[in-house]
């Protein structure tokens, strides 16, 4: 609950309608998709206007309000759960494409817009913005940005960061601070465009951005390849790498999930499989041909046993559709479901996956691997129940190794979810004491009071390595 | 890494007895709770929720209202007035299970919610004694559906309802009702079996005993559907057998939380049909449908019934289900554009959603047009539309915009609470001059019997 000075403070700037404190509100903000996490805000706070963000930051700084930034709540390191009580700041009023400017190729957004919404209304214009995290359908641009979120197109197109021209945010004192803009060359001073995608909510609140469009690929095919040798698998991603083609999506899968997905959606995947990898190429239909035609050759000669090409479009929608039900096929195994972003360098991915293999052997838990095997970024997925404390523990152990084998592969502890509260006790595995205290410095200098979004990405209690027990 | 759950706000003394407290005891008892660890928060329900687009509160999202179930049964919160207002306010229309990557079966959740609701929630003598006229007093009764049919026939027939009308009398009722007034289907005293009686032979290469449930909505306001839907049966090659002593579904019990009652229908009608000999058992209203699938879910822990009950649920059809499969109808010409617009219960209950499409298309030089949001419910609802005027009437309104981009001639539906709420839409959005909302089965039914014979050989 609010103290009934401040709630009027908020009440007079936002309108009853729009500062909420009452249990439903409060409950129905204490959680995002992080499995595990809750904890209740003392209120909610609908912003509709930079103007009103920037006062409900001043009444927050005046009284030292923790705030919590969020979109849809689909967040995955639990950067959404307020901790340490505070404001859930609630952007979705914030939801209008402001602009698409056809001379400069830049979309100008609000905070609020659906991942998907922008796809949608650039490809009518024959544009093309590539982030696609596979929560799209609901993930707001401003939780993209916030978090950097990747994607299966990172491989050839990148990640959000490489699509954000320009920013507009409130920081914790209240003050609007603009950086970049329409512009591909800008470098007055420190990149704090940069800076600011991926701060998880602990720097500033963005209430607007400029972003990068491209030409929309005119076709795309899709390919699916069977291994039953998981470094002949390997062994194709980086000949097609290394052969100098780069697919727009390369997605892997290993037995485990195949097993799973093909008891979900019997599409007719071989369960006797060791892993799969699905291939993507878009752009002039010539090139796509031709790239197709030279990864299938690569593919057979790299050890596949069996490759399919889709002849259509739509035929690469049946194709794709092993990736895509992944998720659900998963999802309905066990009762939870804990979805992990370790990432390597490509060339890592066969040790990686054997790594987590032995590591599920190990303390005997369920886990199931897919992700961007062109990017590195695994997705090694626990399959769990809550309610089980015994088995809970063992994951969390498991945690902790793979993070560690990852970073003893080169890679690091999450490649597009996020730090927040699950992974920062390893953060400093990642970027060492250094890091940590350049970071803080950071985070010091744009919110000295700390409000926003307390508790995460730092620390007080970092993980030990095991090496260093 | 992963951190304990915070420790839980006090739980409120038990000693302290309110009709809300015994709801938050009721919800920790029969709320299921696998269902609830099964929703992993992902969100990818949000979009599906109209009651979220409507407001944009995750409170009225499905995983909102999931979180606030398990806030009730882990002793975060007391039930109170907001949450039996969340419950109500959802359309029940289940487009979050078809969304839920994890398959929580989110209607269950609510009926078992509005269950306890139902019993626990403190309640007015009004509301009380409304509820059971209708639930107790009227659903399950033939005979008296039929008085009501009767009496709204005459109140349509005799000049009355014209009167009402001219008089400006109708001005007492809210605009919505009296629109409904206007575009509701002339009631008949005669349902099906009056008709043409409890058998139809099949036509052709026999394809199977097919017992067609009348259900009590259809048989009094479209019990020409049902005269339809036996006569598409049997040319389709079905025996058709229309038992009498079935009952009301239960569709609408369940979903407001009258559970012994929609138990006590599910028994009587598995009864029924077991007794009748059939191969299916066929609906032609997606709600009736969705209700009829759910019974091995109701009578689960019935020892001698689950058997029965688990196999009335496998084998229970929809009609276009039936008609896909069985023999190709000898359909001609209706030279018009059609969209459909999905029922969400058969939808996301039936996950029948290809069959209709499909029906439709296969009628000769008819124009099918893609209605975009199809899957979006149209906010009929069962009695939504009565509960809850203004968010039924908004997301109708929504609705008809994508009807009007179509520019059909005819609006397809599988349902008798969306067929009234388009023929509403129709009626609010000026479109009835050249716009007809129609059941499929009609539609059908017109392409067999009326349409312009290919040939210009008159059918006799």
């Amino acid at each position: 609950m609010l103290n009934s000075e401040i709630k009027a403070q908020l009440v007079s700037v936002l309108g009853d309608a729009h500062v909420r404190d009452d249990v439903e509100s409060r409950i129905t903000h204490s959680y995002d998709a992080t499995p595990l996490y809750q904890s209740m805000p003392d209120g909610v706070v609908f912003p509709s206007t930079t103007q009103e963000v920037q006062d409900v930051l001043r009444i927050a700084s005046k009284h030292h309000i923790p705030i919590v930034g969020r979109g849809s709540g689909s967040n995955l390191s639990a950067d959404t759960v307020p901790v340490a009580g505070g404001l859930v700041m609630v952007m979705t009023r914030m939801n209008q494409i402001l602009e698409i400017d056809k001379e400069n190729l830049t979309a100008t957004v609000q905070p609020g817009v659906y991942t998907q919404t922008l796809h949608e209304a650039v490809e009518k214009e024959g544009l093309f913005y590539p982030p696609d995290p596979s929560s799209m359908k609901i993930s707001t641009l401003g939780g993209n940005i916030a978090e950097c979120s990747g994607g299966l197109r990172g491989l050839k197109y990148g990640t959000t960061k490489d699509y954000v021209l320009g920013l507009e945010a409130v920081l914790a004192n209240g003050q609007v601070l603009r950086t970049g803009g329409k512009l591909y060359k800008d470098v007055a001073g420190y990149d704090l465009t940069k800076l600011l995608i991926g701060s998880e909510g602990t720097l500033a609140i963005i209430t607007e951005a400029t972003l990068k469009l491209i030409p929309l690929p005119e076709s795309r095919r899709a390919l699916v390849a069977h291994y039953h040798d998981l470094d002949a698998a390997a062994r194709t991603v980086s000949a097609i790498i290394s052969d100098r083609i780069l697919p727009c999506t390369l997605e892997f899968m290993d037995r485990k999930t195949i097993q799973v997905v093909e008891d979900y959606a019997r599409i007719g995947l071989p369960k006797e499989m060791e892993a799969i990898l699905l291939v993507e190429q878009d752009g002039p239909l010539e090139v796509v041909e031709r790239d197709m035609e030279r990864i299938r050759h690569i593919a057979e000669t790299t050890g596949a046993t069996h490759v399919e090409v889709a002849r259509t479009e739509a035929d690469g929608a049946q194709v794709m559709a092993a990736r895509r039900n992944a998720l659900s096929a998963l999802a309905r195994l066990r009762p939870t479901l804990i979805l992990e972003d370790a990432t390597v360098p490509r060339s890592r991915i066969a040790d990686m996956v054997r790594e987590i293999n032995r590591i599920a052997d190990e303390y005997n838990l369920q886990i199931c691997t897919f992700g961007h095997a062109g990017d590195g970024n695994l997705h090694p997925t626990f399959l769990t129940d809550a309610r089980d404390t015994e088995e809970i523990e063992r994951v969390e152990k498991a945690f902790a190794d793979i993070f560690e084998a990852a970073i003893r592969f080169g890679g690091t502890i999450t490649g597009e979810h996020g730090v927040g509260l699950a992974k920062a006790p390893f953060l400093e595995w990642k970027v060492g004491a250094a890091g940590i205290t350049v970071m803080k410095g950071i985070k010091h200098a744009f919110d000295p009071q700390g409000i926003l979004n307390p508790g995460k990405i730092f620390t007080d209690q970092p993980r030990l390595r095991k090496e260093n027990m | 890494m992963v951190q304990p759950v915070p420790a839980k706000p006090k739980k409120t003394d038990p000693a302290v007895v309110t009709p809300w407290n015994n709801l938050g005891r009721q919800l920790a008892h029969t709320l299921d709770e696998d269902e609830l660890t099964n929703c992993m928060r992902c969100g990818f329900c949000l979009p599906a929720c109209p009651t979220y687009r409507e407001t944009g509160l995750e409170a009225a999202s499905p995983r909102g209202r999931i979180a606030l179930m398990k806030a009730a049964v882990d002793g975060w919160m007391t039930p109170d007035e907001s949450f039996r207002n969340q419950m109500n306010f959802c359309l029940g229309c289940r487009a979050c299970e078809t969304a839920c990557p994890a398959d929580v079966r989110f209607g269950r959740l609510l009926e078992q919610s509005r269950a306890a609701i139902a019993e626990h929630a403190p309640i007015t003598r009004y509301e009380k004694t409304m509820r059971h006229l209708f639930f107790q007093g009227l659903f399950p009764h033939r005979s008296r559906l039929r008085l009501v049919g009767a009496l709204l026939a005459l109140y349509q027939k005799s000049g009355l309802r014209w009167l009402v009308h001219r008089t400006g009398l109708a001005r007492l009722l809210p605009p919505h009702l009296r629109q409904m007034d206007r575009v509701l289907p002339t009631a008949s005293m005669q349902g099906v079996v009056e008709r043409i009686g409890t058998h139809v032979p099949a036509h052709g290469k026999k394809r199977g005993r097919v017992g067609l449930l009348r259900g009590c909505i259809m048989d009094v306001a479209f019990a020409d559907t049902n005269v339809n839907t036996a006569r598409l049966l049997s040319a389709a090659g079905y025996e058709v057998v229309i038992p009498r002593s079935q009952t009301c579904c239960g569709a609408l019990h369940a979903h407001s939380g009258e559970e012994r009652q929609a138990h006590r229908l599910a028994k009587e009608n598995i009864r029924t049909f077991r007794e009748a000999g059939v191969d299916w058992v066929a609906s032609n209203a997606g709600g009736c449908g969705a209700q009829l699938v759910e019974y091995s879910h109701l009578l689960q822990n019935e020892p001698k019934l689950a058997e029965d009950a688990r196999w009335f649920a496998a084998h229970t059809r929809d009609i276009s289900q039936l008609l896909a499969e069985g023999n190709p109808l000898p359909l001609r010409s209706v030279p018009k554009r059609v969209t459909y617009q999905h029922s969400c219960h058969l939808k996301n209950g039936m996950k029948v959603s290809q069959e209709p499409e499909s029906l439709i298309r296969s009628i000769p030089d008819l124009t099918y047009m893609p209605l975009n949001k199809g899957e979006h419910c149209c906010g009929s609802a069962g009695i939504y539309n009565l509960t809850h005027p203004e968010t039924s009437m908004h997301i109708l309104d929504e609705k008809m915009n994508d009807v009007k981009e179509t520019t059909a001639d005819i609006l397809v539906t599988t349902n008798p609470g969306c067929l009234l709420q388009m023929k509403l839409g129709i009626e609010r959005s000026g479109l009835a001059s050249h716009m007809q909302a129609v059941h499929l089965v009609d539609l059908l039914t017109e392409s067999m019997e009326k349409g312009d014979d290919p040939h210009n050989q008159k059918e006799k």
